[in-house]
């Protein structure tokens, strides 16, 4: 045997693919299969969870993985795989707002912990938590490749850098 | 990789290589050990361990010997200092999470990490702060996970996706975070699973049937055959005081390659069971009593002395022996008769004047990976014949194509270009089609090749190399013999092969010892009866060989019927009701690890083996039985000293053993299975095939054991006004059985699946028929 590149595809695949997910994500989902090679479907895997996620209020569940899987006929395990690899997905619900705190050297070194302080006793939550009213939740990443502006955290789709303790209740205080 | 032939130096030797060979495959074959945990030969490269760093003159770090193609004049060093610091930091960073719990790990002592670690490891660990844990899944009745012990090395991973065809193990999370396992927790639902414990260099996974049963270090190994298919997988059975305690795969390239089905591995359960025959026993006054040896003995060879000539009934396992269907074969003759047989599951028996001289898989198992095109009719190939399988799944992993004929809709673990699921009766008809579109002789069905039929004699056509392969199901049909001229003028006009499964472990061994009626072991003809004439009586005596009466025959029913009113002397291992119900004399025999004896598989290979452990209580091998039963009947050629000298004999006597597919001339065989109504699906579950299987607690537990339920479409049972989960009756020919219903969509229309070879279809006739349901 050698190194081997070739697309896992499974044999049995599924039969009810109109009615998996709804048509809007499967028109999402589409999009980027389209821009792989037919039988590497696989490769639109990240793109897939993502749509699903969004779709989903912030996290995935078991049974939208299966489905993910079943429409781009991959192995439930070979999604549940890339899904948990990634720190973008969430296997828990989270808040509407989801705070990714960078603790990695960089913004260590710059205050992060100060940052989690404050944001834990703002907020009344600490990593991996969410707020009662479902507003926050609370996560601790890796470096985000933001060390410029360290520290930083990441809220939705956007950076906030250099942060200070008055920043990061600025910020808050603009989200709804 | 080309043929270019190159030289590289290793350790200062000068070793021949091919170009684009791993620098691991050109000094595992000189015999320079390189350390490895994620290598392996049958899986792809992962290069993910790191364990088998070397040093290669030039590379500015230190390579992975398994990733490192050669290349000429490479010069590499695999004990260099620079190599031995890679391997033992590489060793050290593996051990930092291992928790070292050897002593009560049952990979202990035999443990790829273990020995490593002496070579390469430090003797304390540097390592003071806390060590991860994973939870363990259950992942099934076979395997027992610690996945602690995990070092990540995937190969149990990629064998599920490389060669099981079917990923159920994955990595999971990432970093200290990644584990191994299923996710969604599941029993494993590969018929080769067992060979992750195999692969597993650590204790994550090892066997749960042997989980803390034994020390590898107690164990002797011994040679052996494994007895449940045609594949004859080279094995090895590792014994404690007399009792084997588990059996694990012998490497052969030609038969089982580095793999062994689940079925030949854990069958070894059934051994040591409380049914186990152990004294003779003997009927006297209509009840059976324990006897010895000498008094049943006699008593058997009275009765076969008291039998008139001619009305002696042999029956005998597919899976017995050699030596044991030879001299069944010889003792019967000797007697007058010419009935033994040993194609107890097959009911059409109209093609035996036609029959080839001895009928084998058609193909040997190395080249069905070379097939173009593979055509299966009536089997499962994955559960019925799973080292089969995978050799039709490489045919397929190579460019190859493979098409299905099957009364359901049944899952394989690659692609089927053509798909045809039908009704068992309709079998005929769809493989006249192929035959018709191929324009050879459809046997006067009238049928018009559809679309399907038409693409797959494309396919058939097109391919250089190819197969039509008759499964169990086939040659269980009521129309077996037709499938089969089918299937020889299909093979026939598109310049294939075709050939058949067999039923059990000696099928091709059974032809060459002479066990059917019409061809004796030197190869003239023979007059006798088959098995399903001379359960249709009358017979008056019947000798039975390893075959369990309500279990292993066609018709339950009529064999039940026709042990009732013959004399039954049975030499079995197990005491089932109906054999004790049925016999006069019974002498308890020896099974597969306690006899020597040999096995014939599929491809024509004579595969011998020792016995392995002693017999329980006064059992002894069959062939020394059926020898001393020759001696008290006064026949000649029954001195043999050994079972060697049993095996010589019969080989001298064939001469070259030539493995023949060729059909001779025979009348033509109409379509008998025309039923109205229900169809009655039956075959045999993978693991209902023989008396040792199913007697195997955890293979009986796996989900690939029978649920007890009867199954049909859902269509069917609302056109049956049958209710989901309620129960029915079942009736077939005036007999019926009671049974709950499940819904299954791989059912054809107007078809049940009730496999024979169950206790709930005991009660009924043959496997394949019409049948009625009402409800319960
Ligand atoms: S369970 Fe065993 S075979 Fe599988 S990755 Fe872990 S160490 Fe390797
Ligand atoms: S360390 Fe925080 S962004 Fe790089
Ligand atoms: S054996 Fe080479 S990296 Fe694992």
């Amino acid at each position: 045997m050698s190194l081997r590149i070739e697309p896992m595809q499974r044999v049995q695949k599924a039969e009810n693919k109109d009615e998996l997910l709804t048509p809007e994500i499967r028109a999402d989902i589409d999009a980027w299969i389209a821009k792989y090679p037919e039988e590497w479907k696989q490769s639109a895997c990240m793109a897939a969870l993502s749509i699903v996620q969004d779709a989903n209020g912030g996290s995935l569940t078991t049974a939208l993985m299966d489905q993910v899987a079943d429409y781009l006929d991959m192995p439930p395990i070979a999604v549940y795989e890339v899904a948990t690899f990634y720190s973008m997905y969430e296997h828990k619900p989270v808040g509407r707002h989801k705070i990714c705190l960078c603790t990695n050297v960089s913004c260590m070194i710059n205050g992060s912990d100060d940052i989690y302080e404050h944001l834990r006793t703002r907020l009344g939550i600490g990593f991996g938590e969410v707020t009662t009213d479902g507003r926050f939740s609370l996560k601790e990443v890796e470096c985000l490749g933001a060390c410029g502006g360290a520290p930083m955290m990441q809220i939705g789709h956007n950076y906030y850098e250099n942060l200070t303790l008055t920043l990061v209740d600025q910020i808050l205080d603009g989200l709804e | 990789m080309t043929d270019e032939t190159i030289t590289i130096e290793v350790d200062g030797c000068s070793l021949e290589a091919k170009a684009g060979q791993m620098l691991i495959e050109v000094t595992d074959a000189a015999g320079i050990s390189v350390p490895r945990f994620c290598y392996h030969k049958h899986l792809s490269i992962a290069a993910n361990c790191r364990m088998c760093l070397v040093e290669v003159e030039k590379a500015p770090k230190p390579l992975p010997a398994c990733a490192t193609p050669v290349a000429d004049g490479m010069k590499v060093f695999t004990r260099s200092p620079l190599a031995r610091a890679a391997q033992k930091g590489t060793m050290e960073f593996l051990l930092i999470n291992h928790p070292l719990d050897c002593p009560i790990c049952d990979q202990g002592g035999e443990c790829e990490l273990q020995d490593v670690a002496v070579g390469y490891g430090g003797d304390v660990s540097r390592y003071t702060e806390a060590k991860r844990v994973v939870r363990d899944e259950d992942i099934g009745p076979l395997i027992a996970t610690d996945m602690t012990r995990c070092i990540h090395c995937t190969r149990c991973v990629r064998f599920g996706g490389e060669i099981a065809g079917l990923r159920e193990l994955g990595a999971t999370g990432r970093g200290e975070h990644m584990r191994i396992g299923v996710f969604v927790e599941q029993a494993l639902n590969s018929e080769l699973s067992g060979n992750v414990i195999d692969l597993c260099p650590v204790g994550a996974l090892t066997s749960k049937p042997f989980r803390f049963a034994a020390r590898s270090w107690e164990l002797i190994q011994q040679d052996g055959i494994a007895p449940h298919d045609g594949v004859g997988s080279n094995v090895r059975l590792h014994v404690r005081r007399n009792e084997v305690m588990r059996v694990v795969p012998k490497e052969n390239d030609a038969v089982n390659q580095t793999w062994i089905s689940d079925r030949d591995r854990f069958s070894y359960q059934g051994l040591q069971t409380d049914d186990r025959l152990e004294v003779p026993m003997l009927r006297e006054n209509g009840r059976l009593r324990e006897a010895d040896w000498d008094e049943a003995l006699q008593a058997a060879a009275r009765i076969l002395l008291d039998t008139p000539e001619g009305n002696l009934g042999t029956l005998v396992s597919p899976s017995a022996t050699l030596e044991e269907l030879f001299l069944a074969g010889k003792l019967t003759r000797a007697l007058g008769s010419d009935s033994i047989d040993h194609r107890l599951r097959q009911q059409d028996f109209r093609g035996d004047v036609a029959d080839p001289a001895m009928p084998w898989l058609g193909r040997r198992f190395a080249d069905i990976e070379n097939n173009e095109a593979t055509l299966i009719v009536g089997s499962w190939l994955r559960k019925d014949q799973p080292l089969l399988n995978l050799r039709v799944r490489q045919s397929v992993l190579n460019g190859g194509v493979a098409m299905a004929i099957n009364p359901a809709d049944l899952d394989f673990n690659y692609d089927l270009d053509v798909d045809v699921v039908c009704k068992p009766s309709e079998m005929v008809q769809e493989l006249a089609g192929v035959a018709a579109a191929l324009g050879a002789s459809t046997e006067g069905i009238a049928v018009t090749p559809d679309e399907a039929h038409k693409t797959a004699a494309r396919l058939l056509q097109q391919a250089g190399k190819g197969m039509v392969l008759l499964g169990s199901a086939a040659l269980m049909h009521p129309d077996y013999a037709l499938l089969r001229r089918l299937a020889a003028n299909i093979a026939r006009a598109a310049g294939i092969e075709w050939g058949s499964t067999g039923f059990g472990a000696n099928d091709t061994g059974a032809w060459l010892a002479g066990a059917v009626p019409h061809r004796r072991a030197d190869g003239s003809a023979g007059q006798g009866k088959d098995a399903k004439s001379m359960l249709d009586g009358p017979s008056e005596t019947l000798l039975l060989l390893g075959c369990e009466p309500d279990a292993d025959f066609a018709d339950p029913q009529r064999t039940a019927g026709a042990l009732g009113s013959a004399k039954v002397i049975a030499l079995s291992s197990y005491r089932s009701d109906a054999l004790l119900a049925a016999a006069d004399v019974v002498l308890p025999v020896a099974t597969f690890a306690e006899t020597s004896g040999t096995l014939v598989n599929l491809q024509g290979d004579v595969q011998s083996f020792v016995a392995a452990i002693t017999p329980p209580g006064e059992a002894r091998p069959a062939w020394k039985v059926l020898r001393v039963l020759g001696n008290l009947v006064d026949a000649d050629g029954f001195e043999h000293n050994s079972s060697t000298e049993v095996r010589d004999e019969l080989l001298q006597l064939r001469g070259q053993i030539q493995p023949d597919n060729t059909l001779g001339e025979s009348a033509e065989c109409p379509q008998g299975f025309l039923p109205a109504g229900l169809q009655r699906i039956g075959g045999i579950p993978m693991y209902g095939l023989d008396a040792i299987t199913r007697r195997a607690a955890a293979l009986q537990a796996t989900p690939d054991a029978w649920d007890g339920t009867l199954r049909l479409n859902a269509a069917t049972a609302a056109g049956h006004s049958i209710e989901p989960g309620g129960r029915v009756r079942l009736v077939q020919d005036g007999l019926s059985v009671e049974l709950p219903v499940s819904v299954d969509e791989r059912v054809p229309d107007d078809c049940v699946w009730l496999p024979a070879a169950v206790q709930e279809s005991a009660g009924l006739g043959c496997s394949f028929a019409s049948v009625s349901v009402e409800k319960a």
